[in-house]
């Protein structure tokens, strides 16, 4: 029953929502008269009839891995919002750059978005290294940024929207089912050597030893690339943990799940908790190699909703029926209509206006896949944690969702 | 008269070669270019650093050194830490639990400044560590090569494996050196607006600047006695030693000189784009510095310029409208470099650009400016794009 | 007792990281072998042996999925074959990079560095147009990615063995070819001497090339073989190729006995690091040793003795 509650309430505001939404279509009906000196007075790439924005991602280099899923849901959205009638009755028109996995790149190209083309928004980059080299640039020109990763929180801009979860959103939740559910007492933290993966274990083991009352065992990071986990497999072993918690990324990670597989330890004698597994992910690793062993998202493909069945359906069928869609792809998805949703708030395109009625903290979207999602005056959402169990044929069956929880991009406690 | 003429500039040819280059970057670039293309040309010219000690070290030494983004990363990280250090004042980061020190120390629980990080509060001290430090280490890693007779291959894959060895412990010890992120957020240099438009331009001139002054002093070294030392280790270690000179002691100052410049190269960026990570000190950057040498000219000091912009405007311009090309294209260049003409641009230039010249020659005065930059024209039109 | 452990325990970890050090040790050897042919015995410092290992990788996955699709009852075994045709596959493809590229550069060591590492960007982006930016996972057959139990608490990787026995197989055959078939002793001629090899009628073109191909052919095999404890992506080489290269000059470039020795001792060295302080600090402990190493015995371990 506990299962159900967070629905039947999100079904409540469903409803509540329907009639706002009608409020914000009539708003849309006659802000399609703006003339285009009200809607921007900031000289934006703005015209009567269409605006610009940017998608800036990795198309080459390591990182294209990743980055492929978050910029193709962007695309979507806005064709779709563009399907729709667009934003204040302009078509999006989208610029494409590469960021080349390169993070420099990141910030050369930001600039450019800015400075040369004046795009009214831009959605894009994965990694943090990434956003911290574009965010002065976003500053300095007050550009807006949608950033789509999960990451490791301690951010906070006025230029930027953070669409996916900060790290206490995702942890906290995730432990609290574990410890509850399986028992777990003793934990293994594991995880590649950077700084998302050792945010997120100090938080974990802040949460573990202050809050569940149960004890870290053992705390591992291993090197970017690495692909030798024999070592680490056998301490693991030795401390016999109830619960292995991994945040290993990469290529690192399809080692990390083979070899831990051949060396036994399957989902029959052990409980593993990640928070770096989405689909995508997946697809490198072998699904049969993951069988049994649990994810913590805030969304997963195989979430049986109607929003949801509505946007696989549409990836698929923009982007190919083999198209996996992991969680920072419906996380990236969500970007361009958030943008919508401000932008016609605010009347405007001037990103000193949408960010204004962005921090009001009531900009919601009803039609999201992984459900209702509410943007917080942080600037973060407030999402659902999700924990998915991962079957052989790649997806994931979600076994729990929590209440919606509030972002927290600075815990106090956990630092 | 003569020194300067012959020794700083190389004669005719390199005077000519060096004054239109110093036409190109001081005159042509800042008046043509906006600003945001010509900050890319600067953060451009920033790798032509690394690249111009790659001529004397590699072109003139044979010594490669697959780890020239050590002392490129070295140097910037000086930079950076003064920068962050300035931006991380105790008003800028009071909501820190540790106010007044750089925030990524904060999220890693350290609650006071490292000991190495302290002296850095100084620019003064910091100017003198970004020339001192990256010399020192390579004279450390020099001396103990050069001394054992470490060389080739071996030497390239030895600096290499310190790339390696440096970028693991900086990502590692994310909470001394900001990890992976790098040291970011800079944003004033002794409470002036880095950031602003004046800003930009003074540190593309002075980068310039700097940048032509390294190649005159590079010039110098090679056009004197040392110089012919150099080329002659290069080709006949074994005669040079039996000669009776220390060998050794001329690689590891060729090395030291090779590293300051780099470093010098690595502040400059630091200051030109506003932060430091450690992709710029691992393996993929020390290789591509190789890459601007080799495709420029790798025995010449003017070309590699020529070869690090030609490169970065190729990179720029191709992964906006073939990214897939891109990695291609790169790669044919690097192969057909290597093949076909192992003396880069400036090897082209010596082999055909005198044939237009001389065939030209009742205009040849009038023409040998323009016609003497083949590369001028394409990187015009790349910029005008 | 011994912190809450018993014997049993303590014993079974023991022969569990010992098993895990060996397989370390396979894996760098694997590696390292095409490389020490390549670069020990022609001197060409291929940088883009890590695309052929990944060149053999996608193989495996081709295979496994041609399979998979056609032959599903063909499953458990396709491995093995697989293996053998990575062999060819990366055999044929350094075979024509030996004759477009590598033949005209052997006078330049250094500059088959700029040149390979060229190649290595062009098959990188030829594997992503191929077969996508993405990840791919070749389904392998259940009996390799199980473990053996030979007692209650011990857990055996079989992929870790047989990735062992693979290795084993590959060292023992290119000794046999280097040292005990005439082809080996061409090889080595043309080595140490050029001209006089052509001189007494051997075909050092031909020598050069194939010796090449077989380079590529085992990297081939290890990437291959590492489809089962590893990642398999456009830039998979890249994870493989700086620790390939210590292994080589660590053990003295020209000898295969001192490739051995350095892949066993860089193994067991990380391994047992690792298993006492944190994973990303015994690497840069290891290489760390091994550059001061080098610096104090810069042939490695077995050199050839020359004269200098």
């Amino acid at each position: 029953m506990s299962k159900q509650s967070p629905f039947r309430c999100a079904r409540t505001k469903l409803k509540t929502l329907i009639a706002s939404t009608s409020v914000g279509l009539m708003l849309t009906a006659n802000a399609v008269a703006l003339p285009t000196a009200e809607v921007n007075k900031t000289g934006l790439a703005v015209t009567d009839d269409t605006v610009t924005v940017g998608i800036l991602h990795s198309l080459t280099g390591t990182m294209a891995i990743s980055e492929t899923g978050a910029q193709e849901a962007e695309k979507l959205a806005i064709k779709q919002i563009n399907d729709m009638g667009g934003i204040l009755g302009r078509k999006i028109e989208i610029i494409q750059e590469d960021g080349a996995s390169d993070w420099p790149t990141f910030a050369e190209k930001s600039r450019k978005l800015l400075v040369k083309d004046k795009v009214a928004a831009v959605f894009g980059c994965w990694t943090s290294a990434s956003r911290k080299a574009a965010l002065p640039v976003f500053e300095k020109e007050n550009g807006l940024l949608y950033y789509p990763t999960f990451y490791e929180g301690l951010e906070q801009s006025k230029n930027v929207i953070y669409t996916g979860q900060e790290a206490t959103q995702q942890i906290i939740d995730g432990l609290n089912w574990v410890a509850k559910e399986k028992g777990a007492k003793t934990f293994y933290l594991i995880g590649s050597d950077y700084i998302w993966p050792r945010t997120s274990m100090k938080i974990a083991r802040k949460h573990i030893e202050n809050v569940l009352g149960g004890k870290v065992v053992g705390e591992q990071y291993k090197p970017l690339g690495d692909t030798q986990f024999g070592s680490v497999i056998n301490k693991i072993r030795l401390k016999k943990p109830d619960v292995i918690y991994a945040a290993v990324v990469g290529g690192s990670n399809v080692a990390w799940f083979k070899q831990l597989k051949a060396a036994g330890i399957t989902a029959k004698k052990q409980t593993l908790l990640t928070i770096s597994v989405t689909e995508d992910e997946v697809l490198g690793i072998g699904g049969e190699n993951l069988e049994g062993f649990y994810s913590i998202m805030k969304y997963f493909q195989s979430q049986d909703n109607p929003n949801n069945k509505a946007f696989v359906a549409a990836f698929k069928e923009m982007w190919g029926e083999d198209s996996v869609i992991g969680d920072v792809t419906q996380a990236a998805y969500l970007g361009p209509w958030l943008w919508k949703a401000a932008v016609e708030r605010a009347g405007s395109f001037d990103i000193d206006k949408v960010v204004a009625v962005s921090e009001v903290g009531d900009i919601e979207l009803t039609t999201a896949p992984e459900g209702y999602v509410k943007l917080h005056p942080n600037h973060h959402l407030w999402s659902v944690a999700r924990v998915g169990k991962w079957n052989k044929d790649g997806q994931a069956e979600v076994v729990y969702e929590s209440e919606l929880i509030e972002p927290d991009p600075f815990p106090a406690g956990y630092q | 008269m003569s020194f300067v003429y012959n020794k700083l500039m190389g004669g005719k040819e390199g005077l000519t070669g060096f004054i239109l280059l110093a036409l190109l970057v001081l005159v042509v670039f800042p008046l043509c270019l906006d600003l945001f293309r010509l900050n890319l040309v600067g953060k451009y010219l920033t790798y032509a650093f690394p690249a111009i000690s790659l001529v004397l070290l590699w072109g003139y030494g044979g010594i490669l050194s697959l780890g020239q983004g050590i002392f490129f990363g070295l140097g910037g990280y000086g930079m950076a830490m003064f920068l962050k250090l300035e931006a991380s004042s105790p008003e800028n980061t009071a909501i820190q639990s540790t106010p007044g020190i750089p925030d990524f120390m904060d999220w890693n629980q350290l609650t006071e400044l490292p000991w190495f990080w302290e002296p850095f509060g100084s620019f003064a001290f910091t100017i003198a560590a970004i020339l001192i430090i990256p010399a020192a280490f390579a004279y450390i890693i020099g001396a103990a090569m050069f001394k054992r007779r470490v060389g080739g291959v071996y030497f390239a894959i030895i600096t290499q494996v310190i790339a390696v060895i440096l970028t693991i412990l900086i990502v590692g010890q994310q909470g001394y050196t900001g990890g992976i992120n790098g040291i970011t957020d800079l944003r004033t240099l002794n409470g002036w607006d880095m950031t602003s438009d004046y800003a930009k331009y003074l540190f593309y001139l002075i980068n310039c600047a700097l940048l032509l002054g390294v190649i005159v002093l590079s010039r110098f070294i090679l056009t004197s006695k040392f110089g012919s030392l150099l080329l002659a280790i290069r080709d006949k270690e074994d005669r040079v030693r039996f000669s009776g000179y220390d060998v050794s002691n001329f690689k590891i100052f060729v090395f030291c000189f090779a590293a300051l410049i780099s470093a010098i190269g690595g502040a400059m960026f630091t200051l030109q784009v506003g932060f430091m990570s450690p992709s710029f000190v691992g393996i993929v950057p020390s290789i591509e510095m190789v890459i601007f040498a080799a495709v420029g000219g790798r025995m010449s000091l003017i070309g590699v310029v020529y070869g690090t912009l030609l490169i970065n405007f190729g990179k720029t311009a191709f992964s906006e409208s073939f990214p897939e090309l891109w990695l291609f294209l790169m790669g044919g260049l690097f192969i057909s470099v290597v093949m076909f003409f192992p003396n880069g641009l400036a090897g082209l230039w010596q082999d055909y650009g005198h044939h237009i010249t001389d065939r030209f020659k009742f205009i040849t005065r009038l023409f040998k400016r323009k016609e003497s930059l083949p590369l001028d024209d394409t990187a015009k039109s790349e910029l005008a794009n | 007792m011994l912190g809450g452990y018993t014997y049993g325990e303590l014993g079974s970890i023991l022969a569990m990281q010992g098993f895990a050090g060996f397989s370390l040790f396979s894996v760098l050897l694997l590696m390292a072998l095409g490389l020490a042919i390549i670069f020990g015995q022609m001197g060409v410092i291929n940088m883009a042996h890590g695309e052929f290992m990944a060149a053999g990788a996608y193989t495996t996955y081709l295979i496994s999925t041609i399979t998979e699709q056609y032959f599903p009852a063909f499953m458990p075994y396709y491995f093995v074959f697989a293996i053998v045709i990575a062999f060819f596959v990366a055999g044929a493809l350094g075979y024509l990079a030996e004759y477009a590229l590598i033949r005209h550069l052997y006078k330049r060591p250094l500059d088959t560095l700029l040149a390979t590492w060229g190649l290595s960007l062009i098959m990188q982006q030829s594997y992503r147009s191929i077969f996508g930016a993405r990840e791919v996972s070749p389904t392998l057959p259940d009996w390799l990615m199980g473990s053996y139990q030979p007692t209650e608490m011990i857990d055996i990787p079989i992929n870790g063995m047989f990735v062992l026995a693979l290795t084993a197989f590959v060292t023992f055959a290119v000794f046999y070819l280097m040292y005990k078939s005439n082809w080996g002793l061409r090889v080595r001629a043309t080595t140490q001497n050029r001209i006089m090899s052509g001189a007494v009628g051997i075909n050092t073109k031909k020598v050069d090339r194939y010796t090449f191909a077989l380079g590529c052919g085992i990297a081939g095999i290890a990437g291959a073989a590492f489809t089962t404890i590893a990642s398999t992506g456009p830039t998979t080489g890249t994870l493989y190729i700086v620790d390939t290269f210590m292994v080589v000059v660590f053990g003295g470039a020209a000898s295969l006995l001192g490739t051995i020795a350095s892949a066993f001792s860089i193994a067991q060295a990380q391994s047992i690091l690792e298993f006492f302080i944190s994973g990303s600090m015994a690497k840069v402990y290891t290489l760390f040793a091994l550059v001061l190493i080098l610096m104090f015995k810069p042939e490695g371990l077995f050199a050839n003795k020359v004269r200098r």
